[in-house]
């Protein structure tokens, strides 16, 4: 599955911006900038679970499922069991949101279209009306996160910022290795016709569920990832809808082209917002919202579209 | 028994304001196939426009037939002005669309309402409550009650009448349903959809602006308290069955009930409660409740 997967292209690619988004980060620019990329980084896995997902033509208007259920393990770890090692903080994040993920997934995989969207939002605000009336889980003030240490050390910006990006990179590989699997392959192929896969003797059942699986998992990291580095989870800003509706936004603003299309629309998505709430504090959502009917009409490609176009890496075709 | 009748009426009043409020999005589903996510956007603006011509008319005691003109007024202009710019310049340049695409600019257009309210209306929160004072309560059972609060049901009572009327009794109701069975058929048989679809898009726009505007002088109209009420009747909508008008009015007596409920005895399932229902729903029904058959095609 992973065969000669470095020597491609697109994760040569990914790699290299990884490394120059962490470098920037982290030796060039000022802070605020460099929480953008970080933020961006971290947020960006998410996108990629949804699109994902998108390529299959299931949308989900929940995600924020499992976002915010990654961010609340990791918060219910740090609580209970006092962990605050990192990559034991990612990998709690990661199987907590798969683990949910593979429960309703097998309730989901049968749904399709609006049914699949709304299935998903119901869910995920079930986790809402949990965590925003719980006393012990935090109500809306949510919980506090304590610095991430690695190995009894504390990790400190810097070193988070590096385990961001050597996060997305494992995530990078894993997921170009699932889409060009020919499980990854099935996904334009259900979205054409579900029927003729079946006579293929695949399962678009389970392919689906794989796959969700896969998505929630990607969620699930974003959201811990995200926890620790706001050092913070409530459930207004991880769990609520609109949550969602920002991760879907996203998505169709970065373009489903490409794997390191999330992770750029993610960091442009937060410098948006970034920039928008610093010069116009009482605009920023109508900015945020101008920019999407903007993409729906005039750049339905996404960000990555107007990328192909001076793409320097593009093939000469022959 | 005190405690039933508490349940019985908050439910209730909670109800009706949630009808008023899904009727629009089921109506607007029903016709257009499209998520209105924009709905809430007419709901916040229904409720400032109606609450700042109140604080306008003062607290005056002949002005009591005013108030509800406003009331009205307020939510047929916001109905007619964001329905009609938004339907004709956005929507309908996307009916061809994935459907996804379009509740995503629905969305859109969601955080473009709320943030036009700050730019007019300020962020002070607002509370146009002469109307509801002056209407005084009374005592139900032992319960106290306002009466204004009491009104709404009966508003949702006539709202729910003429809504039966319209559809069953009319030729435009005819229309409609037709536009509804099937969009093609309605085209060829000289209907004029593009035309049906903005009325549609109107009237769902003033049904939701008119549940803001009606509920406004029970609560404080503060910015970002419409984001609630978007998912709250989008799970209304779904239990009922989505595009069903039976379906909204048992949606919100079922969600109303509920919740009512739950706030009264476990306050910590309030919202939880709501989805859970709503979930549970889906997964055993995912036309919802109350669905109108599905035509079969061939």
């Amino acid at each position: 599955m992973f065969k000669g997967i470095l020597k491609e292209q697109t994760i040569q690619v990914g790699i290299g911006f990884v490394f120059i988004v962490v470098l920037l980060g982290t030796f060039i620019l000022p802070e605020w900038m460099s929480n953008n990329f970080m933020y961006g980084l971290s947020r960006g896995l998410a996108v990629l679970g949804l699109m994902i997902l998108w390529r299959t033509n299931l949308v989900s208007f929940g995600h924020a499922l499992y976002y915010g259920f990654g961010a609340y393990a990791v918060a219910m770890a740090q609580k209970y069991l006092g962990v605050t090692d990192v990559f034991l903080r990612i990998i709690i994040a990661i199987a907590a949101a798969g683990l949910l993920g593979f429960v309703l997934g097998f309730i989901l995989r049968r749904y399709r279209e609006i049914f699949f969207a709304m299935l998903s939002l119901a869910f995920s605000m079930v986790l809402y009306g949990l965590l925003a009336k719980a006393e012990f889980l935090g109500s809306t003030d949510g919980m506090s996160i304590s610095p991430s240490t690695m190995f009894g050390f504390e990790l400190g910006r810097f070193g988070l910022f590096y385990f961001i990006g050597f996060v997305v990179i494992l995530s990078l590989i894993f997921a170009h290795a699932y889409l060009r699997s020919s499980l990854g392959h099935l996904t334009t192929a259900i979205m054409d016709n579900e029927i003729r896969v079946e006579y293929l003797g695949y399962s678009v059942e389970k392919a689906i569920h794989i796959k969700y699986v896969i998505s929630a998992c990607l969620a699930g990291g974003a959201g811990g990832l995200m926890a620790a580095a706001l050092g913070q989870v409530d459930p207004d800003s991880m769990v609520l809808w609109s949550v969602s509706g920002e991760l879907v936004f996203v998505t169709i603003m970065a373009g489903l082209g490409n794997i390191l299309a999330p992770f750029v629309g993610a960091i442009f998505f937060e410098f948006i917002r970034t920039y928008a709430y610093e010069f116009a504090p009482q605009a920023w959502q109508m900015i945020i919202g101008g920019t999407l009917l903007a993409i729906i009409f005039f750049l339905p490609g996404g960000l990555w579209s107007l990328f192909q176009k001076i793409n320097p890496f593009k093939k000469e075709k022959k | 028994m005190q405690f039933l009748i508490t349940v019985l009426l908050d439910g209730l009043i909670y109800a009706s304001y949630l009808f008023i409020v899904s009727l629009g999005l089921t109506i607007t589903f029903g016709v257009m196939k499209i998520l209105n996510v924009a709905h809430g956007g007419f709901f916040a603006w229904g409720a400032y426009l109606a609450s700042i011509s109140i604080i306008y008319l003062g607290n005056n005691e002949y002005n009591s037939f005013l108030y509800y003109f406003a009331i009205f007024l307020s939510a047929i202009i916001v109905g007619l002005f964001f329905g009609y710019i938004i339907e004709r310049f956005i929507l309908r340049k996307m009916y061809n669309e994935d459907i996804h695409l379009i509740v995503l600019a629905t969305f859109g257009l969601f955080w473009i309402l709320e943030d036009l309210i700050l730019h007019v209306f300020g962020v002070d929160p607002l509370m146009p409550y002469y109307p509801a004072m002056e209407l005084g309560g009374i005592e139900l059972g032992g319960i106290f009650q306002g009466v204004y609060s009491l009104t709404l049901a009966g508003l949702a009572i006539i709202v729910a009448f003429i809504c039966w009327y319209f559809l069953k009794k009319t030729k435009y109701g005819k229309v409609l349903q037709s536009v509804i069975f099937d969009r093609e058929v309605s085209v060829s048989m000289g209907i004029n959809v593009t035309k049906v679809y903005l009325i549609t898009f109107i009237i769902g726009g003033m049904l939701g602006a008119l549940g803001g505007a009606y509920i406004a002088p029970t609560i404080s109209v503060s910015p970002g308290f419409a984001i609630d009420v978007v998912v709250m009747s989008f799970a209304v909508v779904v239990i009922g069955g989505m595009g069903s008008v039976p379906g909204a009015l048992i949606g919100s007596l079922i969600v109303g009930l509920v919740r009512a409920f739950a706030v009264h005895q476990a306050p910590i399932l309030e919202l939880f409660i709501i989805y859970a229902i709503m979930a549970i729903v889906l997964i055993i029904k995912p036309e919802g409740l109350f669905a109108p058959p599905k035509p079969r095609k061939i």
